[in-house]
């Protein structure tokens, strides 16, 4: 990777006048933070500040199906800096239903206007699961099935992202009995990469990060055999939380309010879904709304809704199954080999010890025989 | 004379051998019953997460000294095996890639040790002083230091190497797994089935955790079912989990003559370090039936010191003959 050499001060003043009020110092440490969190050099900082100030910003079309605006709230609750503003002028949202300014005909000509101006450079997020039962009526914008806007969409993205647990795996809507037909947009987008960013709602730091190592360097960042990004979900919860230390002394809290519980014990008996669920919660938090704010860090378990198959799958109270064993974690074998072997030093020992009873051995047996034989010899003489 | 020393002793071990080799179950004492008010534990190792808690819970309960062993960084306690300063250990089966639990090829299980309270103890059989005791009633086996001698023979004795004792203590004690008695007398549960979250160790009576047992082998892998937490019946809730595929067969129903701790697993006992391909009646079974039969009424110690006191008579005539002999020549000779 080139390393970046750090501009002048002047060339970040141009940074100010595109920041819609947004200081240069907090838009500074913002791209900073976003650098730290894909893992890149202090340096890099520098090029997604210019790549998130640049005039040629990003198209952004945003698609909402079966979903209830969570996602969408939570990145507009980030504050730092309020990414309200940041992320309506680092890229350039074309098409959001929540956020959009014209309404409409108006918005959905936009839409395709961009669709078209754009093809093969823009960005299309997803968020919301997508109904497929009875050709996808349960879910309709500008009166055709969200499933056509979806697979419209993609033949001309760059790069799609599912954001929530619902355009992930299907989420809530999925959830048994499913009367939609609620899928994930990878199931809708089979042909297509589709970069997963789970939660309910996810963190927007993930999303904002992903978005912005595109920007900056026109890549998707690494992902897992799901398809998340592996900077924020590839370890368990379980491994990072702050409560680890009473599970490894077997500290539990047993029912809401105990002694335990508001000793701040580990709450896996409680149901959390630590144990079973990756994400990056214990490290940046839920939602960035402040220190220890996140399920575990309030005293509830976690209940693992960045996970397929646990968050709206399983219940709230129901035990974690075991991922797999976890650093700090360590086990004794089932038959742990005892001492250490044969060292030079005990082997000459024995050896040494072994050679002096042979040699007394040999010269005692020799002076037995030869006095046993002298005696037989003499009683010999006297019979005779 | 007669019978010469060599053919003596051949005679007799041929004796000896012939009857240890007839039959095995011929000089067998009867296996020992299972209490009906006996006190057990379930170990099922697919609920087990390796947490520990069982092992913490039990130090605290029974006031043992951390223990810091292997090759592990001494920041907590790490035994890796019973010893004079832990009851109880989890330990961890691995195999290949250890990728998923409860596999027996490229998987993981864990594996809870401690005093397995054996129907028929051999550690109680080779106490010679009693200080190994099984309770009649509980039948949990208890070790009372203020008799032991210190002879480790219930050490040697254990087919499952429980009992421990504390070598680094000049006056070092027998310790052992009591199951928790003092917290049981308290009409509490012991410590590890207490504490364990997922009820991977069970506390109940034992043919109450037998049925247990056998209902969990039935289950239909992959099902939703309940499984108890703390004690069979007791207060705590149980909880939901999808059942998992079983080993058909509960360790400790017949193995050795039965413990009052049985394991339930997904990978094959002897992987988790049981002794597997054992008798179904415990070792004192055979060694107190031969010792017993030996020394019955005192009868074959009484024939041989019978037989030997005749040899030696005899043998003492005769050489009472010879020495006289002998005696008369040593005379000459110094006369000469």
């Amino acid at each position: 990777m080139a390393t970046i050499k750090p501009q002048a001060d002047t060339h970040l003043d141009e940074f100010v006048g595109s920041l819609g009020g947004v200081s240069r110092r907090s838009f500074l440490k913002f791209c900073a933070g976003v650098a730290a969190t894909i893992g890149l050099p202090a340096g890099m900082a520098w090029r997604i500040a210019e790549a998130a100030s640049s005039p040629h910003r990003l198209p952004v079309i945003w698609l909402s199906a079966q979903e209830c605006t969570g996602c969408t709230e939570s990145l507009l609750r980030s504050t730092h800096p309020t990414l309200e503003q940041l992320i309506l002028d680092a890229i350039s949202l074309d098409y959001h239903e929540t956020l959009s300014a014209g309404a409409g005909h108006q918005a959905e000509a936009y839409k395709q206007h961009s669709l078209q101006e754009n093809k093969g450079k823009y960005v299309l997020v997803v968020d919301g699961s997508i109904p497929l039962k009875d050709g996808g009526i349960y879910c309709k914008v500008a009166n055709r099935p969200i499933v056509d806007h979806v697979r419209e969409a993609a033949e001309g993205a760059a790069a799609i992202i599912a954001i929530g647990s619902c355009a992930s795996w299907g989420g809530i809507p999925s959830s048994s009995p499913n009367p939609t037909g609620a899928t994930r947009v990878s199931e809708v987008l089979k042909d297509r990469a589709v970069v997963n960013i789970p939660g309910c709602p996810p963190n927007p730091y993930n999303f904002l990060t992903t978005v912005l190592q595109f920007l900056a360097f026109n890549s998707l960042p690494e992902l897992d055999s799901k398809n998340r990004p592996k900077f924020a979900y590839d370890r368990l919860i379980h491994e990072n939380c702050e409560r680890r230390p009473h599970f490894d002394a077997g500290r539990f809290a047993v029912t809401f309010g105990d002694e335990g519980h508001r000793q701040g014990w580990c709450l896996y008996k409680l149901g959390c879904k630590g144990p079973e669920t990756y994400a990056n919660c214990p490290s940046i938090l839920f939602g960035d709304v402040g220190s220890g704010a996140w399920p575990v860090g309030c005293g509830h378990p976690c209940f693992g809704c960045s996970e397929e198959g646990i968050g709206f799958t399983k219940s709230i109270h129901q035990l974690a199954q075991l991922r797999n064993v976890t650093p700090p974690a360590a086990y004794p074998n089932i038959s742990e080999p005892v001492g250490q072997g044969i060292t030079p030093g005990s082997a000459a020992l024995v050896a040494g010890i072994t050679g002096v009873v042979l040699g007394a051995g040999a010269v005692a047996t020799s002076r037995l025989g030869s006095s046993s034989d002298n005696a037989s010899a003499d009683s010999n003489d006297e019979h005779d | 004379m007669a019978l010469n020393r060599r053919d003596f002793l051949k005679a007799s071990a041929a004796g000896m051998g012939g009857a240890l080799a007839a039959d095995v179950h011929a000089v067998q004492r009867e296996p020992k019953k299972l209490s009906p008010d006996a006190v057990g534990m379930l170990y099922d190792s697919t609920l087990c997460i390796g947490c520990k808690a069982c092992m913490s819970a039990c130090k605290q309960a029974n006031g043992m000294p951390p223990e810091v062993a292997g090759q592990m960084e001494p920041i907590w306690d790490t035994p890796l095996e019973t010893s004079g300063r832990t009851l109880n250990v989890i330990k961890l089966y691995q195999n290949g890639s250890a990728d998923q639990k409860d596999r027996d090829i490229d998987g993981y299980a864990f594996m809870k040790r401690h005093c397995m309270h054996c129907v028929d103890p051999s550690c109680v059989s080779a106490c010679p002083v009693s200080a190994m005791t099984k309770d009649p009633s509980s039948g949990i086996v208890e070790h009372h230091p203020d008799r032991c001698i210190g002879c480790r023979y219930c050490v040697y004795s254990c087919p499952f190497g429980i009992p421990k004792y504390e070598y680094d203590d000049p006056f070092g004690q027998i310790q052992k797994c009591e199951f928790c008695s003092h917290l049981q007398a308290e009409g509490k549960v012991p410590a590890c089935c207490d504490v364990c979250p997922t009820g991977a160790s069970l506390f109940g009576r034992v043919d109450d955790l037998q049925r247990e047992a056998r209902r969990r082998l039935q289950m239909q892998p992959g099902d939703e079912v309940e499984f108890p937490r703390g004690k069979l019946g007791g207060g705590q809730p149980g909880h939901l989990a999808p059942a998992p595929e079983y080993i058909q067969a509960v360790y400790g129903e017949k193995e050795l003559g039965g413990t009052q701790i049985l394991y339930l697993s997904a990978v094959p006992f002897d992987r988790l370090g049981l002794p597997v391909n054992v008798p179904d009646v415990g070792y004192p079974a055979i060694s107190e039936g031969i010792q017993h039969m030996l020394y019955k009424w005192m009868l074959i110690p009484a024939l041989l010191l019978a037989g030997l006191t005749y040899v030696v008579q005899r043998n003492i005539r005769a050489a009472g003959h010879d020495s006289d002999t002998t005696s008369d020549k040593t005379s000459d000779e110094e006369q000469s």
